[in-house]
């Protein structure tokens, strides 16, 4: 039995001079069409550069533009040629100038030879089908396409809208069901001659002629009609990119290609010259019966595909900068914003590392410098702790700290006497955890056994601040996971919410705390709030504290924890 | 009209544009005394698969311009010209690109700047033209990355025709700061180190980092400031907004050598840099003209994969 190729070509005459040669050395017949846009300078040199070969032959050329009914045309010519002229031909592949054959060709004529009743096709009903652009998939074959996608876009976009307006159909022929699928098939004989030979062939390229993309679905919807045995896969490898265009194969991809194990593979750059070496691969009896495999392949191309559509989440770089109304997430990972608790707890920094092995930052948003967890003038990245720097761009400050160092769970605190710009970028990032003590401000301040009279200006100023922070957090923008409780909540019963951010940070390795952190002495706080408000300065974001509570905060040393883990 | 009678200051040197085939990448550079630094530069980009470099010389006294004139594949022109008033170069490259660049792939850099893409290692700069053409994409950007040594700049040496990168190899990996310009639809970079360094009290005044290098050049464009930002608008379009990334590259930036004390001394007097040369005189006064601008952080350089998984190129949708 023989393997027939039919070629398109319209650019790159060099290869697809060679890989007609290829074909035709190897005892396959060539039927070659040019697109007529092709000039005659490009052509004759071409055809004439052939002409050695008995068996590679020209068929009526036509006008190939993208996405029309010429593709088809020239296939049907070059398909009709074919079956006429080499009647030893069974299987018809075929294939373009940017094809090349991976394997021997001999190899791939005993595969078809085994599978003589086979149509290899990849032919799929449009409902099934999630590679199409553009959102044109049932509507292909039921609107009408006057205009090229191409070079008259915007006129090929407003009477697609025009025709979805009106509600206008055509009508699918009887018997046809649409199927679609990659332009490069392998059919045999009986099935090629079939489809040329029906009776209503006439009805069906009417029909197809205006279908938009006419060679990913003539065929494969034909091929339903009279295949004995359809295989719905392409022989050749190709790939295809999120606009449809197909990805190209470089000499870097030898080992890529080499296994697959495909038989064919598009596109190859034409400069490529390691590939157009290295391939078709030498005989090896013991693999020659062996199954083309793309997955490897498949992957790397969805790769690439998903970094052009999707990115790194978190990621803001040159060629990667999302619009704000474009992302619920900022940050790469999810991190935590600590407000307050380094006032309860003096230790709390060294004692929540302890717990939770994240990386616990001082106030990175500090008025006077970035405090990052060790103190140091740069932190990852090479990110400065200068105020001015960071204050600059804070969002992008906060953006590549959590990008630097995302192989940590990033936590640091936060708190009214810091640079508050962040506060939106925080308060709507899904990435962020909040947990905030209010009025915990209070507490240095009583610290500092200056008299409320000295600090009541400060204290207004601070809860004006955190009101305001508080403010975004509830805000219907706010998308951040937050938590908040006054510092009377709060202490009455801070095991509890503890355990919940270590679970939240240490995600499944957060265990039942054995450790609790040694709270700041409260006793006097009420009296100090109290004075506060006798100043006429009522520190509302505190809660109620009672003389109790706080005086439970002495008991030291406290002797266990009195809250189960909630897991 | 600018481009066109600032044209008019160019002197030709050599003039080997005949050579310039239809499908030849071109590189456009201007240059004043970098004779150290042109053949090194020259073979980087041969290698790439430059065909064609177009050079102007502003008025070198350091025999570069004889260098450049004996190269087979260089046009030279010569002008002396102020760089200031040429903005900074571009109007004199401008004209050139409207003359030789029209229907090109075109390469507008600095002699210290050394452009990165996606594959360079394995594919040649003529796949990188020829997959852009395919995708229907005009501009490709590519940040300028500083590079600088270990240690004192000073402390380094640098040999004509040498590897820069062999010493001034380090960078920073993540502290880059970008915002949208409005105007021209741009992004605008800053940080690295010389903002960590330099501008931390002043951030605003840090260098641009945003290029837009390689353009598939067509008559009525233009750089509006360096290589930084184009007009038409849509040129600068080279990041994606939906959350995906575009393929970008990066130009390493041999600019701390030991030749840049030198350098920042002369050109803070001569004041036709950007600005009047201001950041060339903010080294001046920071640093003695001799920084160490290295820190704990700092990325050794190996390879583009690198500076991919960094986060600072992107492959995109080239695989």
């Amino acid at each position: 039995m023989t393997l027939g190729v039919v070629m398109l070509v319209h650019t790159g005459f060099g290869r697809a001079a060679q890989m007609a040669r290829h074909w035709a050395e190897a005892g396959c017949p060539v039927i070659i069409h040019v697109d007529s846009n092709v000039a005659a300078t490009q052509y004759d040199p071409f055809a004439q550069s052939l002409s050695e070969f008995p068996d590679i032959r020209f068929s009526t050329r036509h006008r190939c533009e993208w996405g029309t009914w010429g593709m088809v045309a020239a296939t049907q010519d070059a398909a009709t040629m074919m079956l006429e002229e080499f009647p030893d031909v069974q299987h018809v592949y075929l294939a373009s100038g940017a094809c090349l054959p991976l394997r021997p060709i001999e190899e791939l004529r005993d595969y078809l030879a085994l599978r003589s009743d086979t149509d290899f096709i990849e032919s799929a009903t449009t409902a099934d089908v999630p590679w199409t652009i553009g959102g044109l998939e049932r509507e292909r074959f039921t609107l009408r396409f006057p205009f090229a996608w191409k070079k008259q876009r915007w006129l090929f976009d407003r009477f697609v809208q025009l025709q979805q307006i009106l509600g206008l159909r055509r009508k699918i022929p009887e018997n046809l069901v649409p199927h679609m699928g990659s332009q490069w098939w392998c059919l045999t004989r009986q099935t090629l001659d079939a489809i040329l030979q029906d009776p209503n062939r006439a009805v069906y390229d009417r029909y197809f002629a205006g279908v938009w993309i006419p060679d990913e679905s003539y065929y494969q919807s034909l091929v339903r009609l009279h295949a004995r045995k359809i295989e719905s896969r392409s022989l050749t490898l190709a790939k295809f990119d999120y606009q449809g265009k197909p990805h190209i194969f470089f000499d870097d991809h030898l080992e890529l290609l080499q296994r697959s194990r495909c038989f064919v593979a598009r596109k190859i750059w034409h400069d490529a010259d390691v590939l157009y070496r290295s391939f078709p691969v030498a005989k090896d009896p013991e693999r020659a019966t062996e199954e083309p495999r793309s997955g490897r392949v498949d992957r790397v191309f969805s790769q690439a595909v998903k970094r052009r559509t999707r990115g790194r989440q978190g990621l803001y770089m040159q060629s990667r900068f999302p619009s704000s109304d474009r992302e619920n997430a900022v940050g790469a990972t999810p991190y935590a914003v600590l407000q307050g608790f380094d006032d309860v707890f003096p230790d709390f920094r060294s004692w929540l590392t302890r717990q939770t092995s994240a990386e616990v930052h001082g106030h990175l948003f500090a008025k006077d410098r970035a405090h990052f967890v060790d103190e140091s003038t740069v932190y990852r990245g090479g990110l400065s702790d200068s105020a001015r720097l960071r204050d600059y761009n804070g969002k992008m400050f906060l953006t590549n700290l959590i990008w630097n160092a995302r192989d940590k769970h990033q936590c640091f605190q936060f708190g009214p006497a810091d640079s508050q710009d962040i506060r939106w970028t925080l308060a709507k990032d899904t990435q962020a955890s909040i947990w905030v003590v209010t009025g915990a401000w209070a507490i240095p301040l009583f610290a500092s056994d200056r008299s409320a009279s000295d600090v009541r200006a400060e204290a207004a100023r601070l809860q004006r601040i955190e009101h305001k922070f508080l403010k975004s957090l509830r805000s219907p923008e706010a998308r951040a996971r937050i938590k908040i409780k006054t510092l009377a909540e709060f202490i009455e019963a801070p095991m509890e919410t503890l355990q919940t951010i270590i679970d939240d940070i240490a995600g499944h390795r957060g265990t039942a705390l054995t450790e609790v952190p040694q709270m700041a002495d409260l006793t006097g706080l009420p009296d100090f709030l109290q004075d506060l408000k006798n100043q006429g300065m009522h520190p509302f974001l505190t809660g109620d504290i009672t003389e109790n509570a706080a005086a439970q905060t002495r008991t030291v040393p406290r002797r266990k924890p009195y809250v189960i883990s909630q897991k | 009209m600018r481009a066109m009678r600032k044209g008019q200051e160019l002197t030709p040197v050599a003039d080997r544009t005949r050579q310039i085939g239809p499908d030849d990448i071109l590189l456009f550079c201007t240059f004043r005394n970098e004779d150290v630094r042109l053949p090194f530069f020259l073979d980087y980009y041969r290698k790439l698969g430059i065909s064609h470099f177009l050079l102007v010389d502003n008025d070198s006294n350091d025999g570069g311009r004889d260098f450049a004139q004996a190269q087979p594949d260089v046009s030279l022109w010569t002008t002396k010209g102020a760089y200031g008033d040429a903005r900074y170069g571009v109007d004199w490259l401008t004209y050139l690109q409207g003359k030789y660049a029209d229907g090109h792939w075109a390469l507008t850099v600095d002699v210290d700047e050394f452009f990165v893409y996606p594959f360079c290692d394995t594919r040649p700069i003529r796949a990188l033209a020829d997959w852009l053409d395919a995708s229907a994409v005009r501009s490709f950007g590519a940040m300028l990355l500083d590079m600088y040594p270990k240690g004192p700049v000073g402390d380094t040496t640098y040999e004509r025709g040498a590897d820069p990168f062999q010493t001034a190899n380090w960078f920073d990996p993540g502290n880059y700061i970008l915002s949208r310009n409005k105007l021209l639809n741009n992004l605008w970079i800053q940080g690295g180190p010389r903002a960590r360094n330099f501008f931390a009290t002043k951030p605003k005044q840090a260098p641009a980092l945003n290029k837009i290098p390689f353009v598939k050049w067509r008559k009525p464009y233009a750089y509006v400031s360096s290589t930084h930002m184009m007009l038409p608008r849509g040129l600068n379009l080279v990041y994606d907004q939906q959350g995906g990334e575009k393929t970008s590259g990066i130009l390493l930036h041999a600019k701390f050598l030991n030749t840049f004390s030198a350098r920042a001394e002369e050109e803070a007097v001569r004041g036709e840099h950007y600005r009047a040369g201001q950041e060339y005189k903010t080294y001046a006064e920071r640093h003695g003209t001799d920084p160490d601008l290295w820190c704990q952080w700092s990325e050794q350089y190996i390879n583009w994969r690198q500076l991919e998984i960094l986060g600072l190129m992107s492959k995109g949708n080239w695989a």
